[in-house]
């Protein structure tokens, strides 16, 4: 037993904390904002050069082949920060899903230009409903032509691919696209989360590359747990951060004559999310060492994972404006970067319900049965 | 990370899954019936003798108290193998080992260690715990109890409270007030106290819950010879500590995934309205939010043992189990008794699962003060993990008898 990071897992968190902290600061994300920019490219230039865009791809294609841990380091370190890069798009779900899904040809085609940041791409599941699974899923994949909508994108304009769920001949199926051509429509829509922006994309017979190494029904439920993993860390790492917000900032202000951070009322409050942030961070662990080591009880932890970063984050992000009072209701304050993050990324895999649902339909004793929507969680 | 046995612990895990098949077996206690209290505590006696001839009494503890000097996977590894057995684990076994033996081993003399250590290891002696008074509970160094110094004895008068099994226990560890001349925390001295002494009245208390295993404990003029005192005199608030973080570490984790798993399938197999319970998305989503916080819990206190296996001491963080752990027991105890609708209010006399979920409801009002409550613990991790102010203490460096 030994559940703690490695050494080089720490370091590298240190590594990442020591360069987001110089490139991702409050300032660049509101100049990021007011300039109307979609995402840091320079910071993402950067990750890539770094390495840290291909961490978790096998180094035959390109990447540094650490473990879903590392990725999960990264992850945290870039909830802290609430940096502006598609990282979540690009290289949580979209590599993985061809990584998952393709054949060996598609990887080496694919993924060298992902894990050097050259190449943006982004997973595009969702048709209006969080639902991954059969009956949600609309678009049409023919003799490689893609037809149908995917609705919201996120990251998709300054996506040059895609990884589509689609159906074909009836079953589940994923596909490569290219977003830089004519049979493609993105139709950017009002994002919630200032610095993620998200698409339409309307496909109508659209050039599309089947992934063919691995059948989509097989590859979805993992690639969503193994992703769901990725959004625990970075949850957990925006929650930690707006405690420490919360927290600095009670202490630097006076009220009624001593010093705000001095009331049980805020000490209380903050040791609540200080508890769950150790929670759903345990819970994100554990999860990461199921994913590396295809534990079979990877759904349910996935989903504890999720369903743990779900609530630290939606408590620490929604305290640590009300800690600040007023200022934190202005924008020179840099607590609505993670009030509006957090409810994004509570979203955008599917909120609570779906994953209580996975959870439930994959408790021991229970695989394969349960409720209507667990079976379709399953 | 790994969340595995290392080989070295899996081999210790399958030699004590062979003992434990051996001999736990006949010491189980069948599910449903009631003991009594006193009958409990022979039981549990009983097996930690087993455990003593077995070698697995003080897996934790020093060779020099007589333990295993083990390590934290040890204990946890065997902790987990019992845990599949029914087998009889009180506070009246628990606080002698977690407790007494502790603060004996670190602040006693070599005498005392020789005198006490291998009757409790064994069960041949049991332990309360003589801390709380009506007037110092959350407060302990408040505590008003007195010892007056005559020749080589002491003279002790005042009372104590929520003595757990203090009414069968043969010992007692007790915290009381030397010197009121001084602030709070410096006029205390610890001791250990024969419970058959005269002048002890144990008086139950009658409890929520309908048991009595709490107990009011009245001191009037016992005699303690000055032999039985841990530490110097004025040291009892050092010695009372290490009792406490012991408590601390030792809390949570009677981790029992089985008893939302249970609940899981119960919710399956209750019929509601045409369906069952568990296609209300609201019973799904309740569920696994407790199951996701269970198995958190349990990872957290992994990550915690994994810390004290390197040398480092977690500090307050301990308390952010306690405080997890007892929340969330009560919310799950009142969330099972609204599956069971109608139930929740009044059960077939044959549905003990039932009856439990209602013990768990009462229990768990306990479990949220008792040992470090909510308000404290929140107190601890904001001060000591979040470094965020302390308390005002009005009565700090104040003589005690000026207060």
């Amino acid at each position: 037993m030994n559940f703690d990071l490695s050494d080089e897992q720490k370091m590298l968190a240190e590594q990442m904390r020591g360069l987001l902290g110089k490139r991702a600061t409050p300032q660049r994300l509101r100049s990021l904002i007011d300039a109307g920019q979609e995402w840091d490219e320079p910071l993402w230039r950067e990750l890539g050069e770094l390495g840290f865009l291909g961490a978790a791809v096998p180094d035959v294609y390109g990447g540094l082949g650490l473990s879903e841990l590392d990725l999960g380091v990264i992850s945290e370190e870039l909830g802290r920060v609430n940096a502006a890069v598609p990282f979540f798009s690009s290289v949580v779900l979209a590599a993985d899903a061809i990584g998952l899904a393709g054949t060996q040809a598609q990887k080496a085609r694919y993924l060298p230009g992902i894990a050097s940041g050259e190449t943006v791409a982004t997973f595009a599941y969702a048709e209006g409903s969080a639902g991954w699974s059969d009956p949600a899923v609309h678009a049409v994949l023919e003799d490689g032509r893609l037809t149908g909508t995917k609705s919201p994108v996120a990251d998709a304009g300054v996506a040059g691919l895609a990884v589509v769920l689609a159906k074909a001949g009836g079953r589940l199926a994923l596909a490569v696209v290219e977003l830089e051509q004519p049979g493609v429509l993105r139709t950017k829509l009002e994002s919630f989360d200032q610095l993620r922006a998200h698409y339409s994309l309307r496909f109508e017979n659209a050039a599309a590359t089947p992934l063919e190494g691995a059948a989509a029904a097989r590859v979805m439920p993992m690639l969503m747990d193994r992703a769901a993993v990725q959004a625990a860390f970075e949850g957990v790492g925006g929650a930690e951060a707006c405690l420490h917000m919360a927290r600095d900032y009670a202490a630097g202000r006076k009220i009624f004559g001593r010093s705000l951070d001095s009331y049980q009322a805020i000490k209380h409050k903050l040791a609540d999310i200080l508890v769950g942030v150790e929670l759903a961070r345990s819970s994100a662990y554990y999860a990461g060492w199921a994913a590396v080591t295809g534990a079979e009880d990877l759904p349910t932890s996935a989903s504890a994972a999720r369903l743990m970063a779900i609530d630290a984050f939606e408590r620490a992000a929604r305290e640590n404006i009300q800690v600040h009072g007023g200022i934190g209701y202005t924008f020179d304050a840099n607590c609505h970067f993670y009030y509006r993050r957090e409810r994004t990324l509570a979203l955008s895999l599917g909120g609570r319900e779906r994953w209580a649902d996975r959870l439930i339909a994959h408790m021991p004793g229970r695989q394969g049965q349960g409720n209507a929507r667990g079976r379709e969680a399953a | 990370m790994d969340f595995n046995d290392t080989p070295e612990e899996a081999a210790y895990r399958v030699a004590a899954r062979d003992w434990l098949r051996q001999h736990a077996p006949a010491h189980e206690l069948q599910p449903g019936t009631r003991l009594s209290d006193s009958e409990e505590v022979q039981r549990g006696r009983a097996w930690q003798k087993q455990l003593a001839d077995g070698g697995y009494a003080g897996i934790l503890l020093p060779q020099s108290l007589g333990g295993n000097g083990g390590t934290i996977a040890q204990a946890t590894v065997f902790g987990e193998e019992e845990t599949r057995f029914r087998v009889p684990k009180g506070a009246y076994v628990g606080i002698g080992l977690g407790m007494a033996l502790p603060v004996i081993g670190k602040h006693g003399t070599p005498a005392q260690i020789a005198r006490f250590a291998a009757p409790t290891l064994r069960g041949e002696m049991t332990w309360c715990q003589l801390f709380s008074e009506p007037g110092a509970g959350s407060d302990l160094a408040a505590v008003r109890t007195r010892a007056v110094r005559d020749g080589t004895d002491w003279v002790v008068n005042g009372q104590k409270v929520w003595s757990s099994w203090a009414h069968l226990a043969d010992w007692g560890i007790l915290i009381v007030r030397t010197d009121s001349s001084l602030p709070k925390h410096k006029g205390l001295s610890f001791f250990v106290v024969d419970m058959k002494s005269p002048g002890i009245d144990v008086r139950p208390i009658r409890q929520i819950s309908g048991a009595s295993d709490f107990n009011e404990t009245f001191f009037t003029d016992v005699r303690i010879p000055d032999s039985d005192r841990i530490g110097a005199v004025g040291d009892g608030w050092t010695c009372a500590m290490t009792v406490l973080m012991g408590e601390r570490l030792n809390q949570g984790g009677h981790g029992n995934d089985g008893s939302i798993t249970d609940l899981i399938q119960y919710a399956a197999d209750t019929p509601r309205d045409g369906g069952t319970a568990l296609d209300s998305s609201a019973v799904r989503l309740n569920l696994a939010s407790a199951y996701a916080e269970e198995q958190a819990e349990r990872h957290f206190q992994a990550r915690l043992r994994t810390m004290v296996s390197r040398g480092e001491n977690p500090g307050a963080s301990a308390s952010i189990i306690k405080l997890a752990y007892t929340s969330r027991y009560q919310k799950l105890a009142g969330m099972a008794l609204e599956l069971r609708e109608l139930a929740g209010i009044a059960h077939a006399p044959d549905d003990i699962a039932t009856a439990r979920i209602m013990r768990d409801y009462i229990w768990s009002t306990a479990l949220r003060v008792a040992g470090g409550a909510d308000e404290v613990l929140r107190n601890q991790i904001s001060e000591r993990v979040l470094g965020m102010p302390s308390e005002l203490r009005a009565d700090k460096n104040v003589p005690f008898n000026q207060l």
